[in-house]
């Protein structure tokens, strides 16, 4: 069987494993190994590929709720998209949520995800009290921060390559409605949008979408959307029917001009320097979500994301040599994402750290890597990382350059016999 | 009146079904042979919905026990899904009359014993759904698997009388036929997978049929077309092929 993962670059022959009971997926981390755990397969990448993978997905039990504290126990397998379907009615949100809702809990806790409220509550591990794992000797534990720390700070972000994770408990916080009030700035140049971020920085929700084509004077150039919950008491949430995408688009579709236009009609669309609006809650944190298998516009080929952090101190300098860079090659993505984030946490793994991140999408091409090749070296250049749940192709002297705790994560592999029983195609070319 | 009674709940589609039901603000009874297996799932759907759940021990083949069953409900139910089936060991069943009869009872036989007691209160009280999970394999009798198609064609005849009886006394009966579903009864099959739905899609499928009061439904939808095709090969043709 072929399995991909959301770039549909690479396709690999794989076998995949799914399990009824506690027992069964023991013998399967026995007999099967290595393996990778597999949730909804919305990376990017290779973090989720192997010729052997686990599936997740099925185990999708909700176990208890406590309405007093928000604390919910549910299985890994179940979707952020589930939660809300059921908890929004009852005026309950996810604390922290990525871009997409069709994720599964032990991929959020695996990539250790983050959304547009970074600045304020940092990643996924934040909201979650404890979570149970099989370790490669079918033990499972309960990891907390206090109790078990490193096996925390591996799990957390740490990709799958320390276990199966097969329950957790998190807290939701409470909302009083589905909409949010939303700003939306226009800014022109990069200069405006930095400013744009520190002067909404107390706003609990904001991102960026950048055009990535503008040239010279207009480089950095976005929209800045910033919001916070209503209180108008509206909580009638149900999952819309998603439109799809019935084939793989040809190739052809997708060049630099259509690009360009679509760029064009987003920025060009808002005609304010600032309005505002009032949007639900799939508008504003899950716009993509709308269009089912969107990743089909990128043809048989597939894509990759491109997803870098910079440091603030020389985010600016570092983002402006980036984006020309990108705009020189005439290569570039409908989604251009920057966003300000707060401070990093202490997870081995973890993206994310205070300072700008971008993500852009590529379609896979000819001289693609060698463009982001040349992008890496300006990141790691200025002391900035590569987020591994989007990537597919980065080397691994600039993937351990950015991330200094990664001997911490090996070694603590390699004790507690993690290595070469739970392996990526990604662990492997980085030799995590 | 809240609940709904699910028959052989601890199938696939079952489960699935008694999700989307619950959702939409349904009580639920839920029947199958050893209920201490759907503990966790009763735990899984209060949770989400805070609906009631009541798990029922029935074996379908146990026809003596079911008028009990049905007279043990102290609120009786609005309608009634019946999922249970059994696919069998086809080969097996073309030497062996027990496999057979396991096939036939299963799909047919039992399930007709329970819709009966079913039906006569239903009648009765002018009210309530009836959901049969049927099959396409009912719709035409293949090599390789006809005892249970024609369990399941047998089924779907039941049905359609069921229905015609029960018009008069505002009863709905819904025959559904599933094409392929990826769940136990397909496991390690090849099966192709645009032509394959998930559980929760035939459950959403059934929930709007049901709620629009449709009497036939094919899921996915494709599969009406796909069998007048296969319906309408002439015989000579079809006892050639292989499909
Ligand atoms: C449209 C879109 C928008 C996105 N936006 C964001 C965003 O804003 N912020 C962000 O941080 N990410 C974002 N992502 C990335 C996504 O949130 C992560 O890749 C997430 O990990 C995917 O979860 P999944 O359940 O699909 O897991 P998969 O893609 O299947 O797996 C991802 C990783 O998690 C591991 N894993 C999965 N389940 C388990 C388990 N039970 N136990 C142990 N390991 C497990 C896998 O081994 C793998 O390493 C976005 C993705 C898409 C497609
Ligand atoms: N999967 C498909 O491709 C497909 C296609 C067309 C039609 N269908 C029909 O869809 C229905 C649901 O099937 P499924 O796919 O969800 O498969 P499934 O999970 O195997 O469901 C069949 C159910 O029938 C139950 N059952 C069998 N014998 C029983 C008995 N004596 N008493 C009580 N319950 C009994 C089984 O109980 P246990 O769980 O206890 O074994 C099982 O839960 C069946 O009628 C099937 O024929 C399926």
């Amino acid at each position: 069987m072929l399995c991909t993962a959301w770039g549909n670059y690479p396709k690999i022959e794989c076998k995949r494993y799914k399990f009824n009971t506690i027992e069964e997926l023991g013998e399967i981390i026995d007999s099967k190994s290595p393996l990778i755990p597999y949730g909804n397969g919305r990376s990017y990448g290779d973090s989720a590929l192997a010729h052997h993978i686990i599936e997740t997905r099925q185990r999708d039990y909700f176990i208890d709720f406590d309405e007093k504290s928000g604390l919910l126990y549910i299985e890994a397998g179940v979707l952020l998209s589930e939660i809300l379907e059921h908890f929004v009615p009852r005026g309950w949100f996810l604390k922290i949520t990525p871009g997409t809702k069709l994720i599964t809990i032990g991929g959020a806790i695996a990539s250790d995800v983050h959304g547009k409220n970074h600045h304020k509550e940092g990643c996924f591990s934040s909201c979650v009290k404890e979570f149970e794992i099989m370790l490669p000797d079918g033990k499972i534990v309960t990891c907390t921060p206090k109790d078990t720390p490193n096996l925390w700070r591996a799990t957390c972000g740490g990709q799958g390559l320390t276990g199966v994770i097969l329950r957790a408990k998190i807290y939701l916080k409470k909302i009083e409605s589905k909409y949010i009030r939303q700003t939306t700035i226009k800014t022109a140049n990069l200069k405006e949008t930095f400013e744009a971020f520190e002067e909404y920085s107390d706003m609990p929700y904001s991102v960026a979408w950048i055009d990535c084509l503008a040239k010279g004077e207009d480089i950095g150039k976005s929209l800045l959307m910033v919001g916070d919950f209503d209180s108008d008491g509206e909580l009638d949430y149900r999952l819309k029917d998603t439109k799809t995408i019935p084939i793989d688009f040809p190739v052809f579709a997708l060049n630099s001009w259509s690009v360009r236009a679509f760029n064009m009609l987003y920025y060009g669309r808002v005609k304010e320097k600032i309005s505002k609006q009032r949007v639900d809650i799939d508008t504003f944190f899950y716009p993509l979500d709308a269009i089912g298998d969107w990743n089909r516009i990128y043809g048989k080929r597939g894509f990759t994301q491109y997803q870098f952090i910079l440091p603030k101190e020389s985010s600016f300098e570092g983002l402006q040599r980036i984006l020309k860079e990108i705009s020189n090659s005439g290569k570039g993505s409908f989604l251009a994402v920057l966003k300000l984030y707060g401070k990093a946490n202490n997870n081995w793994l973890s993206f994310p750290m205070e300072g700008y991140s971008l993500a852009l999408d590529f379609k896979i091409e000819s001289g693609l890597f060698e463009l982001l090749d040349r992008l890496d070296r300006i990141v790691v250049e200025y002391g900035g990382r590569i987020y591994l749940t989007k990537d597919v192709r980065v080397s691994k002297d600039i993937f351990e350059k950015g991330y200094p705790n990664i001997d911490k994560f090996r070694e603590f592999r390699e004790k507690n016999g993690m290595s070469g029983v739970f392996e990526s195609l990604q662990s492997k070319r980085l030799e995590i | 009146m809240s609940y709904v009674l699910i028959i052989g709940a601890n199938s696939d589609i079952a489960k699935a079904c008694a999700r989307e039901y619950a959702k939409n603000g349904y009580d639920l009874y839920l029947a199958l042979r050893d209920k201490d297996r759907l503990n966790d799932f009763k735990q899984d759907i209060e949770v989400r919905t805070k609906r009631a759940v009541k798990l029922l021990e029935l074996d379908i083949l146990d026809f003596n026990s079911h008028q009990g069953f049905y007279n043990s409900l102290d609120e009786k139910p609005l309608g009634v899904i019946s999922a249970v089936g059994y696919l069998g060991k086809h080969k097996e069943a073309q030497k062996s009359l027990k496999e057979t009869r396991k096939i036939i009872d299963t799909n047919y036989t039992g399930v007709v014993s329970i819709l009966n007691i079913i039906a006569n209160d239903f009648e009765k009280r002018r009210s309530g759904f009836i959901v049969g999970i049927s099959s396409v394999a009912g719709d035409r009798g293949r090599k390789s698997n006809y005892i249970y198609g024609s369990a399941k064609a047998a089924l779907s005849a039941y049905l359609s009388g069921l229905r015609n009886r029960l018009y008069e006394s505002q009863v709905q009966v819904l025959t559904v036929k599933p094409g392929f579903v990826a769940t136990k009864m397909t496991e390690g099959m090849d099966l192709p997978q645009r032509l394959t739905a998930q559980p929760d899609e035939v459950a959403r499928d059934i929930l709007k049929a049901q709620q629009s009061g449709k009497d036939i439904v094919y899921t996915k939808w494709i599969w009406r077309y796909i069998m007048l095709i296969i319906k309408a090969i002439p015989e000579w043709q079809f006892k050639k092929m292989s499909i």
